[in-house]
């Protein structure tokens, strides 16, 4: 298949000057004073294809390149050294409503908006309606736009950059803005624009939408490019990366606090927090064990049965404030649960070697094999020591004929004009009518 | 659908590349010349009537000033006055509003792909429907005073207008981008453009000009340096057509200076390849000068969304 983006060899230089002057007034002034510039390079020798129809992820820490990558390949940025081959059109979900004119009706904002976006009048004229349907706001077209909430400007963009029906998309991480009913939208079109076989760009440093949406990824770091494959190796040398060396931009103390399971960085926005400078951890996680009572017999877990986790340390010097993180994953890579010792109220002051336990007296889930994540970080979350991605898991296996993602103890109780008898609920049955409905039964 | 187009993104692009780029978004050029002028009269009671309101106010101060006042005795000095100012609010509007083009819509710049030279054109673009409702102020002053135009020399607007338009587009690509770079320039911009006005005949007529630079040391030719010149000659030897006029027994005044008693010179007697040649030269100038400006443009468009 043809590529659709074709990054040859490009970098990136930035040029930072101390004192930037905007002015006239300000360069003739300093004339001849002017330090040289430092050049900081945010692209260096990046290449890869990207296959017609195919998604592909660009992930990286902050300040790794990826969104400078993406403005390149959007144009709106020159690389410095090579070029960025793009076929057919291009549209970007990173400038919702940008250009959008406060003064100018949303009628005629969506024209503007869609004639930069590469689109004649006459296209737009055709998928007018269109657009305006899937921004929902049929009674305010006619309004000029100042008088939109956010809400609406943004549904109005989308809808915009939607609808151009690009060959390309560029997504820089807006799944993360907006709210619930927004994001789902997006991932739903998102998913369309697979369907069609439509080439997307998605920018993210959450891993997990990654990994639920890419085909591919590319991972970045300090402008290199350090991995290219399938998102699960891809996601594995991101994490390494992120072990192997303090990011420049430390993110805000007290970040990690207050996302409870901040370290752990998945599905939220937050900064991801630094690893430990150089190679040496002052905290190593030495062993991990996930056991449950049953576990003679066999390998499995039933719905609401206890489960014990228990992570082996060692320091090399104390460490005051350590915080050990536990996050419970389903195969698609989404969260199902995180917590630390913060979170249940303890710090710990670590001095040599130890055992830390997470004990779970019931563990509502139903089917699955659900991987572990387990690290520990500073306090702060600004240093993380050490990190196990996905490395442990334990399995759920659920006897009951219910169905879902969390067993959850359910009694069916009828009153009134109803002959109630009792059955066996036969052979398990997937989800299904009302008609289907049985009742729940964890034993 | 036929094969999509291929966009390269790189440092290096010619003059060509762009303008065929530019070709390329010509929709969206009319799209913004569309939305600069909307946006103008957006929240105006009178819109697009303030376009013609303005060349009106000029007329009616001018011609106190230099009919009533100062007694310049050039006949029809309406007619004359805005031959000429046509012109020159055509030039100026379309380089001071591009001097900010790109400065303004920083948002754009910094979120989409699009050439970027359209912004500077969609400012000359909306100049030049103000010019034609402008003319509109010209024509009734012309069936006001039952005044009859030149109608032989009615082509040679057309080329003129193309000069004016190359010229205006030359300036404007270049403002644009050394605004970003030197935010000032707009203000710089502002005080030579004064300068500028009135070093065009546009008030006064060109033969004061010429005759004292013939007078003195220096070469008549000098007046036609100014590139803007020959163009307001060719529109009022057009629209206003008259090349002197007699007065009769009016005191001495500044148009008198250098025409014989009671012969007022206004325009060059020159014939129309005299008028042409001139704006051959400028139109040659002009075309040179948009070309550098468009290189000068892509050499430095790659840096707008950082210096934003």
């Amino acid at each position: 298949m043809a590529a659709a983006i074709e990054v040859l060899g490009v970098s990136k230089r930035f040029r930072i000057n101390q004192e930037r002057y905007s002015s006239l007034k300000e360069r003739v002034i300093h004339l001849g004073r002017r330090k040289p510039p430092e050049d900081f390079w945010a692209l260096r020798d990046v290449g890869f294809e990207v296959a017609e129809g195919e998604t592909i992820g660009l992930l990286g820490h902050n300040g790794s390149g990826k969104s400078t990558l993406l403005k390149c390949i959007g144009g709106i940025l020159q690389p410095t050294h090579g070029e960025i081959r793009t076929r057919g059109r291009l549209a970007s979900l990173l400038e919702l409503g940008a250009g959008f004119h406060p003064d100018l009706t949303g009628r005629e904002n969506v024209f503007l908006n869609a004639s930069i976006l590469g689109l004649s009048r006459r296209d737009i004229e055709r998928r007018f309606d269109e657009i305006v349907d899937f921004s929902e706001l049929h009674p305010f077209i006619d309004q000029q736009v100042k008088h939109y909430s956010s809400g609406m400007y943004m549904r109005l963009g989308f809808a915009v950059a939607v609808n151009v029906e690009p060959d390309v998309l560029l997504i820089d991480e807006v799944l993360a803005v907006g709210d619930e009913a927004f994001q789902r939208k997006c991932l739903d079109r998102v998913r369309r624009f697979q369907r069609d076989g439509r080439t997307i760009v998605f920018v993210s440093h959450a891993p997990d939408q990654v990994r639920q949406i890419c085909d591919r990824a590319v991972v970045l770091d300090h402008g290199r490019q350090i991995a290219e494959g399938p998102p699960a190796e891809a996601i594995r040398t991101f994490r390494e990366s992120l072990l192997g060396h303090a990011p420049d931009a430390a993110p805000a103390a007290g970040e990690g606090d207050e996302e409870g399971l901040g370290a752990a960085g998945e599905g939220g926005d937050g900064a991801q927090p630094a690893a430990a400078g150089g190679r040496s951890r002052p905290v190593r996680i030495t062993g991990v064990r996930v056991s449950h009572p049953a576990q003679a017999e066999r390998r499995y877990l039933l719905p609401h049965e206890p489960l014990t986790v228990t992570v082996a340390f060692s320091v090399e010097r104390p460490v005051e404030g350590a915080v050990f993180v536990l996050a419970v994953h389903d195969l698609e890579g989404r969260l199902v649960f995180g917590t630390n010792n913060l979170c249940e109220g303890l710090v710990f002051d670590l001095a040599g070697e130890g055992e830390i336990t997470f004990a779970f007296d019931a563990v509502p889930l139903l089917d699955g094999t659900y991987p572990l994540t387990l690290g520990v970080h500073s306090r702060d979350g600004g240093t993380m020591y050490d990190w196990l991605e996905q490395e442990h898991h334990f399995e759920v296996m659920n006897p009951t004929h219910a169905w879902g993602a969390v067993a959850m103890r359910a009694t069916m109780t009828a009153s009134g004009a109803v002959t109630v008898r009792e059955e066996d609920p036969g052979p398990r049955r997937g989800p299904g009518g009302r008609a289907e409905l049985q009742q729940e039964d964890v034993r | 659908m036929s094969a999509p187009p291929t966009t390269v993104v790189t440092a290096r692009r010619g003059a060509l590349e762009q303008l065929n780029e530019v070709w390329r978004y010509r929709e969206l050029l009319a799209g913004l010349v569309r939305k600069e002028l909307k946006v103008k009269y957006k929240n105006s009671t009178l819109g697009f009537v303030w376009s013609m309101l303005n060349p009106a106010m000029y007329l009616v101060i001018f011609y106190v000033v230099f009919q009533l006042v100062l007694r310049a005795g050039i006949p029809f000095y309406a007619i004359f006055l805005l031959s000429g100012l046509l012109v020159w609010n055509l030039f100026a509007t379309a380089v001071s509003s591009a001097s900010t083009s790109i400065t303004l819509n920083a948002s754009l710049v910094n979120k989409v792909y699009f050439p970027r030279a359209i912004l500077p054109l969609a400012s000359v673009g909306a100049a030049l429907v103000h010019f034609f409702l402008q003319c509109v102020v010209l024509l009734g002053a012309l069936a006001l005073f039952r005044y009859s135009v030149a109608l032989s020399w009615l082509p040679m607007l057309v080329p003129a207008l193309v000069v004016l338009l190359l010229l205006s587009a030359a300036l404007a690509v270049t403002v644009a981008c050394v605004n970003v770079y030197a935010r000032d320039t707009q203000h710089l911009l502002e005080l030579a453009l004064l300068a500028w006005f009135w070093l065009t005949p546009i008030v006064y007529q060109y033969e004061i000009i010429a005759d004292r630079l013939g007078a003195g040391p220096l070469p008549s030719w000098l007046a036609l340096v100014n590139p803007v010149t020959p163009i307001v000659l060719v529109f009022q030897r057009t629209l206003y057509a008259t090349v002197s006029a007699t007065t009769e027994g009016a005191p001495a005044g500044i148009g008198r200076m250098g025409g014989g008693e009671g012969l007022i010179r206004i325009l060059p007697d020159a014939s129309v390849l005299w008028y042409g040649r001139n704006l051959v030269i400028i139109g040659f100038v002009s075309a040179v000068l948009l070309v550098l400006a468009l290189r000068l443009f892509a050499r430095v468009e790659g840096n707008f969304a950082e210096e934003l």
